[in-house]
This record gives C-alpha cells, structure tokens and sequence, in this order.
C-alpha cells in the first residue's frame, strides 16, 4: 500500500496539450476516483500513473518515490483494463498466474496466491477454463483477480465497468467496493460516470478539459460544488439552472422570484447570477411559483416532473403522487436552505 | 382512382422472374461457372496426368498401359532421387529463411517507425514483380561475368581477385536459388504475418508490461502464441508454394549444373516436355501429391488449431 502524489502534471501530445497542470494526492489505502466527460483527460492521468504513457511536466510520485522514469514493471501497480486485457491463450488460472510465473515463482505459491483471489471473486469453478467461454462479469471479475495475485501498492481501474450491462454493473460496483474494504489497498477508479463516483468514492477527483474542477468526498461535491461544472456533473436527475438577476433580496428571472439562501455570500445585489436547485430540493408549495408541467415520470417511491419556469427547464423530484396534467401548473417551492447561487460570467459558486 | 379507392394488389411476377425464384434453378446457375472452370481446368490435367503416369506416352504417339512401372524406375533414378532431396531440402531452408527474416520485418513495421506506409509499399515489391522478370534479374545478379556482386567485390572494393561463379558449381547454385527464393518469398510472409501481428490488441502489451513483462517475454509468451494460427496457415502456403516452384529455378539455372538443382516440379517438366517422356514426367509430377497432401494436413492439424480460439462452451 501507498500514497499516490500527482504535481502539477501536464501532458502534451505533440503540439496539443491534453493536461494543464493536474495536482492529486491520494492517501494510503484511498479509494479515489476520476470523474469527467469523455476527453477530459481522466484516463490519460491513470495511465501517466501506470507508466504507460510518459509525464510531459510535473512528477508523479507513488509510496514517496518519484517514478517518471521508473518502468511500469517497476512501479509495483496493477491495472483493470476497459477491455479487460486478458490473454486470450491463457486458461483463467495462467492469467491470474501470470505475473508470478514470470518472476519464477515456486509452483506452490502461485497455486496458493491464485486460490486465495480465485476464492475472493468466486472464480474457482472456472480456473480451467479459456476467456472466451467467460462471461463479461466473469472476464471483469479474472482481470481483477489478476491484479490480486500482484498483492501491489496500488489497483488502477480504467472504466472497467463500462461494457457490462446496467444490473451486472450496479452488482460489480458493490463487489469492487466491497474488495476495497476487504483489501484496504489505494485504488484509482477511472470513470465517466458520475454514480459510480459517488457511491465508491472516498474521494472524488472531477476533471474537465485537462484541468481539476474540484476534489473532494462524494456528499461534500454533492452539497457544495464550486463551480457550474460540478453543479452540473454531479447529480441524477442534474441540478436545475436558471439564469436571472438579484433584485430586492430575491432572486428574480422574467416574472417570477425565488428566495435566497440566508447566507448568499459574495452574491450582490443586482449581479447576474445562475440560480441552482437539485430536483429533489423542489417541493410542492401552494405559496410557491407556478411551473407549467410537461411530461411526468413516475418511478413508483417518486415522480420526476419535467416543468418549464421563467423560460427555464425545470426537472422536479416529488416524493408525492403527481396527479397534473401536461398543460396544467403545478406550485413549486425551492428550499432556500439548499440553494446554490454561481457567478453567470465565471460559473464558481457565490454562496 | 383516387387513394380511398386504390386495393392493394402485388403484381403476377413474370415467368422469367419465377424461374429465377425457384431454388434449385438458382443453386444450378450459380454453380455451373465455378464447376466448369474446375473440371476443365483442374479435374481434367488431373485426372489426365495422374492416368499419363501410369503409362508409357510419349510426345506424340500412344501410349499403353504400363501400371507401376514408371514409379519403379524412378525408384532407382539417382537424378530423380536427388531431386527429392534437393526439393526437400529447398524448402526447409527457404522456408526458415523466410520466416525468420519475415517476422523480423513484419516486427519492425508493427512498431512505430518514420515512413511506415512507404517501406511497408517498397517491400511488396518483390511479390508485384512477376517471378519471371525477377528470376531474370537474378540471373544477371549471378551471371559469372557481368555479376554485379563480383564487380563491387572484385572491382570496386578489390577484396577478392576472381569473379564469383555462383551457378556453375552444385552448391554456389543452390544456395544462389534459395537466396532468391527466399527475397521473392519475404513480401508474403511479412505482410500477412503484419496483418496478424495488428489484430493483437495493444492493452495486452501494456498488460504483460505491468504484469513484469521483458520485450523478450512479450514475444515469446503473448506474440508468439497468439501469431501462431495465422503463421500456420502462411507457413502452409509457402511450404506449398515453394516445394512446387518451378519458375525461379527454370529461369535461373534450368535445373544445372549437372542436375544438381533439379526440383521435382523442373524435373518433371524436363522429362515430360523437352525430353518427350509424358508419362515419366507425369509420374514424377503424381509422385509430388504424398508430400504436398501429409505438409498440409501437418501444418493444418498440428499448428493451426488451438483450443482457446474455440467457441464459447459454457458448460
């Protein structure tokens, strides 16, 4: 196990500079993961750490040691690739075996460091088997065991749950995360996608554009992110946004007004500003402001509500039953504890 | 009629469009091509050839059935036993050649270097040139007076003070006619052993890599096993290709000195046409069938078919 540091690391590629300056620390026995849109550099970062790309600027440095110009073999890593890079030729067995097989390890070792991951992911029925005759779950759960055996001082995942199939992904998200508990050893967790972020994650590392929009626990993004990026990022059904001006203590866009959080910040009066509330943070108010109902969508514990307000679309989560119409208007009240206010020119959070 | 009126009714096809629906109609056209061009240009001189060793013809006359015969005499024919090892001994060495230089290259242009596509481009060279033309150029290459190896060696560098005589003694001949089969043989084994290498996916590399892999390792445990059944089926091809050549050594040395490059398709030839002996010729050319049959079952069966490349059995 190890600590993981990334200073001010750029990466070009040619002419193009893909990562301007990334700084991470990741503590010993951290669960941190990368989260960002495609081509944001997230992958590109993680494979910088195995050393299978090389470090324009900066240094990255695993367990106190610098390892810019350590091979990868070197660096005592293990990574789970997005198409799981199992040797075709090799039986589930030998692919566990072989990182072991190659240092010459005693017959006896292998087969009891392969039976301890085999017996860890449930492989033992299929040690004899080819990766063809595997499932996706079962390729997933052997790429892993491979990094098992290795026992190293970091587990990289690059999207490793990205070609399974919706339920498969949600059981392997507990199973890896369960591992991580169960192993305690620092993993980075490459992903697009923002649940997987949040319900691993101790830590969660959001990029965009080849720079680090904030870093932080999963819940701490969730209640205060620091700019419209992660506002928007973070999140499922996505925080809604409306664009409007302060007037008179409240938020004002076209004819209705919203109130303020009790503590609005650098927020000032008459500053053009992007209002922000989670759907869920929406309830149903008589003495709210009227919204015109579009589609609802009712999931059984809620309904989602598509609503158009002030010219701006509007999703709300109700734990209600929704009985209006699309057409009819429905009395929506944000609650002003819960109110993210941003700058509209820079997009950082005000409040 | 207007649409509320219109029924919907599909057109009787004609008689020449159902002909051609009718199934058995269609497998007999479509087969009819290919079959024709088989039995007339291969069954038949076949067949034909496999009957003329069995007997005694001759150019121009007939001949009768004579049974074993001719096999028997070749049985105590030294040229021809010769040629039998020579043909053997060909292809076992044009073929390692070719492999070994083969996968080097096809190594080399599988990694990232400048002017890929151009050497990729240059390297087919030998295989677009008809063998012909190249063998002709070979023959000048090793022509005893206007060789252009003796005139850098001798003239130009004066490391030596004779021309070489490259086909005028048994072996300079043979190893003459293995080089240039071998440089006429590399363009297909480095560009189909390419087209295998670039079906490897590159995050098996950068596993092995993190796994603790040397270059060496690499090849050896992930290169090499998965190349396998494709340089099966290449390795098939050019045993193949290279125990029944016939042009590169007609060309260059029409099977001299005194015999001693005699493959058995050229001495097949030899015997059959020139010499008039249709059906000795004929038989040298049957007795090639054993060898050719036993390379491709071998090389098929033996290296070709592995057991994880097959289809997924989830029993």
């Amino acid at each position: 196990m190890a600590t993981v540091s990334v200073r001010s690391v750029r990466k070009a590629f040619g002419s193009v500079e893909v990562l301007h300056g990334v700084d991470v620390e990741v503590a010993d026995g951290e669960f941190v993961i990368l989260v960002g849109p495609s081509g944001c550099g997230k992958s590109t970062l993680l494979r910088m750490i195995a050393g299978l790309e090389n470090i324009t600027r900066g240094e990255i440095a695993i367990g106190g040691r610098v390892v810019n110009n350590v091979a990868p073999k070197e660096r005592d890593i293990a990574m789970v690739f997005q198409n799981y890079a199992l040797y075709p030729h090799m039986t589930v067995r030998d692919n566990m075996a072989f990182s072991l097989t190659l240092l010459n390890a005693p017959k006896s070792v292998i087969e009891e460091k392969v039976g301890r991951a085999a017996g860890i992911l449930g492989l033992e029925p299929y040690l004899a088997r080819y990766p063809r005759q595997l499932s996706g779950g079962q390729r997933q759960r052997v790429a892993m065991g491979r990094a098992i055996v290795r026992d190293p001082q970091v587990f990289l995942f690059d999207e490793p749950l990205s070609n399974l199939d919706a339920k498969l992904r949600v059981a392997m998200r507990a199973e890896i995360k369960e591992l991580h508990q169960r192993l305690k050893t620092t993993t980075i967790y490459v992903t697009h996608d923002q649940i997987e972020a949040m319900t691993m994650a101790d830590k969660i590392v959001v990029m965009n554009g080849g720079n680090v929009e904030q870093m932080g626990a999963p819940l701490e993004l969730y209640d205060r992110p620091r700019n419209l990026f992660v506002a928007g990022f973070i999140g499922s059904p996505a925080m809604n946004f409306i664009k409007g001006r302060i007037e008179g203590g409240v938020f004002r866009a076209g004819d209705i007004a919203l109130p303020l959080p009790s503590d609005p910040g650098q927020a000032r009066e008459g500053q053009p500003v992007v209002y922000g509330i989670r759907p869920e943070h929406l309830r149903l108010d008589g003495a709210g402001v009227a919204a015109t109902v579009h589609v609802t969508e009712p999931t059984g514990s809620e309904t989602q509500v598509i609503m158009h307000l002030a010219g701006s679309q509007v999703v709300g989560a109700f734990r209600e039953r929704i009985a209006e119409k699309p057409g009819q208007h429905l009395h929506i009240a944000p609650d002003p504890a819960l109110v993210h206010l941003f700058d509209e020119q820079t997009g950082t959070r005000l409040n | 009629m207007d649409a509320s009126t219109w029924v919907a009714k599909r057109p009787e096809p004609s008689a020449l469009a159902r002909l051609f629906d009718y199934k058995p109609f269609l497998i007999a056209v479509c087969l009819f091509p290919a079959v024709g061009l088989l039995v007339v240009f291969l069954t038949y001189p076949l067949g034909l050839g496999v009957y003329l060793a069995f007997t005694d013809t001759q150019i121009g006359g007939n001949g009768k059935w004579i049974g074993l015969l001719n096999f028997i005499d070749l049985m105590e024919d030294p040229i021809f036993l010769q040629s039998v090892w020579w043909t053997f001994v060909y292809t076992a060495i044009a073929t390692v050649g070719k492999f070994a230089l083969g996968l080097w290259l096809a190594l080399l242009l599988n990694d990232n270097i400048p002017f890929k596509s151009a050497i990729r481009a240059i390297i087919l060279l030998p295989y677009i040139v008809p063998t012909v033309l190249s063998a002709i150029a070979w023959w000048w290459i090793y022509d005893p007076q206007f060789s252009i190896i003796s005139y850098v060696v001798v003239d130009q560098l004066g490391l030596r003070e004779r021309y070489y005589d490259f086909l005028g003694e048994p072996w300079p001949a043979r190893w003459s006619l293995i080089v240039a089969n071998i440089w006429r043989g590399i363009p297909f084994v480095a560009i189909t052993l390419l087209a295998g290498l670039q079906t490897i996916s590159p995050s098996l590399y950068e596993a092995a890599m993190l796994d603790g892999a040397s270059g060496w390792q690499r090849f050896r445990r992930i290169t090499a096993p998965l190349l396998m059944p494709i340089l099966a089926i290449v390795m098939t091809f050019s045993v193949l290709f290279t125990f029944t050549d016939f042009q590169l050594v007609y060309a260059i040395t029409r099977g001299g000195p005194i015999n001693s490059t005699h493959l058995m398709a050229t001495l097949a030839f030899q015997r059959g046409i020139p010499a008039g002996q249709l059906g000795e010729g004929a038989a040298i050319a049957v007795a090639m069938i054993p060898f050719l049959v036993f390379a491709t079952l071998f090389s098929y069966y033996a290296l070709g078919n592995r057991k994880w490349q097959q289809g997924s059995d989830n029993d």
